[in-house]
């Protein structure tokens, strides 16, 4: 068994002058602190990467700068599903006893310590290089092309698509942390300058600074547990020119392995922790996932079930397209939401039940994909 | 249009031609060159010269380009297309190219590369 025992997260936006290595520091102070441990019981560390300060070996790097000196340690690169893909590591790292209190720790000054367009040149590279690349796509391109060919199978319209971006930031406007805290309307999402139509910049999650970090613990910490339930992955391809038909992509496979990982339906989960790079992206997760029937996602956003008092609360904090997204730890703020709505530490964002949790993180264009139940025990 | 087993020159390396794979163990064509069949390892698929011609799978029009050379050109047409052979390509299009028109490449520069462009067919 394992447990989700401490969590830590930094606000994100700017955080002028800090580097990688400070805002992983500040989270993974946070979850230690939060786990009721002391930064010796930490016996494992997994981090993710920086595109600001890339490193060969950074999960030592950030060790010895934390102080600490792990019996297991490595980066892990998922792309965006990263933080989920660690999560489950440590998972099975603590199950089978390679270590007692794995921190799992990612942050990145990818706001502040680069300029925007090397941001999005850096993340283009996932494209082919010799048969995308050359093109000039860029990462809202690459979704862009997902989103046309989704909207046309499935008759999802752009005023669609608006409606998560506009559900993700009423949410953020009651999270202190978040990059964005000024209301929207579809209308303001429609308005938006157009990146890579059919998405426009509000339809994109944004670039940030920001720390995430979490403990994995083999027993509990305190009275209210967070058990791992089960988890699973699936990678269908890496680039967009090779991916599967719309309906075969990774989510549904990851998904079913993960209920019968976890022998969990979906009729069993109480909120949603969905990846959200873009507003397709959570349109087609949700769908894929079976949290909503296909091409009905958006009404569902429509009618508030996605909402905090709604049946299926989702990215209670705002997600990344408004909470923000910092490379690596912008997926981990929703495992650290998901934990404090499981342990009734949401206040003002508190959901009324998050007993069983259902997370998932995509890396790539929807090329890697992680499934996580989550369940509270006392 | 017969195999070979020589690599063909085609927009990846600046000649105007669109190349694939033909695996002569399996039959499976791939279009990312490989000296190996992706689908049952055979080695060296027959190398094959594409027509140029398909059907509009997926578009998306680039506004925000990254970098000096790309934004240039803004906005830009990026197209997946399904060729008639098969495989999936991305490419340039025209600007009002809808999913599921037929289409046929011609070879334009692009940021100082040629690229495959793909134009509407009349039928």
């Amino acid at each position: 068994m394992s447990f989700i025992t401490g969590v830590g997260l930094t606000a994100f936006g700017r955080h002028e002058g800090l580097s990688s290595l400070d805002l992983m520091s500040r989270a993974g102070g946070l979850a230690i602190a939060d786990a009721g441990l002391k930064r010796a019981d930490i016996d494992g560390i997994l981090c993710g990467y920086s595109t600001v300060a890339p490193h060969i070996m950074l999960a030592t790097v950030f060790a010895e700068h934390f102080g600490i000196r792990p019996a297991y340690a490595h980066a892990v690169q998922v792309g965006g599903a990263t933080g989920l893909a660690m999560a489950m590591l440590a998972h099975h790292l603590v199950a089978s006893d390679v270590a007692r209190h794995v921190l799992v720790v990612a942050g990145e000054n990818r706001l502040t310590g680069q300029s925007r367009d090397a941001s999005i040149q850096a993340l283009a590279q996932v494209g082919h290089p010799q048969y995308e690349v050359p093109l000039g796509p860029t990462i809202p391109a690459y979704y862009g092309l997902i989103a046309s060919r989704y909207m046309h199978e499935y008759g999802v319209s752009e005023e669609d698509l608006a409606e998560f971006a506009v559900l993700m930031r009423r949410h953020a406007l009651l999270h202190p942390g978040a990059q964005f805290r000024d209301a929207i309307t579809v209308a303001d999402v429609m308005a938006s300058k157009p990146v890579a139509l059919p998405l426009k910049l509000l339809d994109c999650c944004p670039v940030s600074d920001g720390g995430a970090a979490f403990v994995v613990s083999r027993e509990p910490t305190s009275e209210i547990g967070v058990r791992v339930r089960g988890c699973a992955q699936a990678h269908t391809h890496q680039h967009v020119t090779a991916a599967p038909a719309l309906g075969e992509f990774g989510a549904g496979i990851s998904i079913a392995r993960a209920k019968h990982a976890a022998g969990v339906a979906i009729s069993d989960v109480r909120y949603g922790a969905v990846y959200d790079s873009f507003t397709i992206t959570l349109a087609m997760l949700l769908e894929d996932l079976g949290l909503a029937g296909r091409g009905e996602a958006a009404s569902r956003v429509r009618s508030g079930h996605f909402d905090q008092n709604g049946a299926m609360p989702l990215n209670t904090h705002g997600g990344l397209l408004s909470y923000g997204h910092c490379g690596v730890g912008g997926a981990m703020a929703h495992l650290v939401e998901t934990h404090l709505q499981m342990t009734g530490r949401a206040g003002n964002r508190q959901v009324r039940d998050a007993s069983i949790a259902l997370l998932h993180g995509d890396g790539g264009v929807l090329s890697s994909h992680v499934s996580m139940f989550l369940e509270r025990t006392r | 249009m017969s195999g070979s087993r020589q690599p063909l020159a085609d927009w990846t390396s600046g000649a105007e031609a669109i190349v694939y794979q033909s695996c002569s163990a399996c039959g499976a064509i791939q279009y990312f060159r490989r000296g190996f069949c992706a689908r049952c390892g055979a080695l060296d698929p027959a190398e094959k010269l594409a027509s140029g011609t398909g059907t509009v799978y997926a578009t998306s029009l680039v506004c925000r380009a990254a970098t000096p050379e790309t934004r240039a050109h803004i906005p830009y047409n990026i197209v997946l297309v399904d060729t008639d052979e098969g495989f999936r390509m991305m490419a340039h299009g025209d600007d009002d190219l809808c999913i599921g028109e037929k289409v046929m490449a011609r070879f334009v520069l692009f940021a100082g590369r040629l690229v495959p462009h793909f134009t509407r067919t009349r039928s």
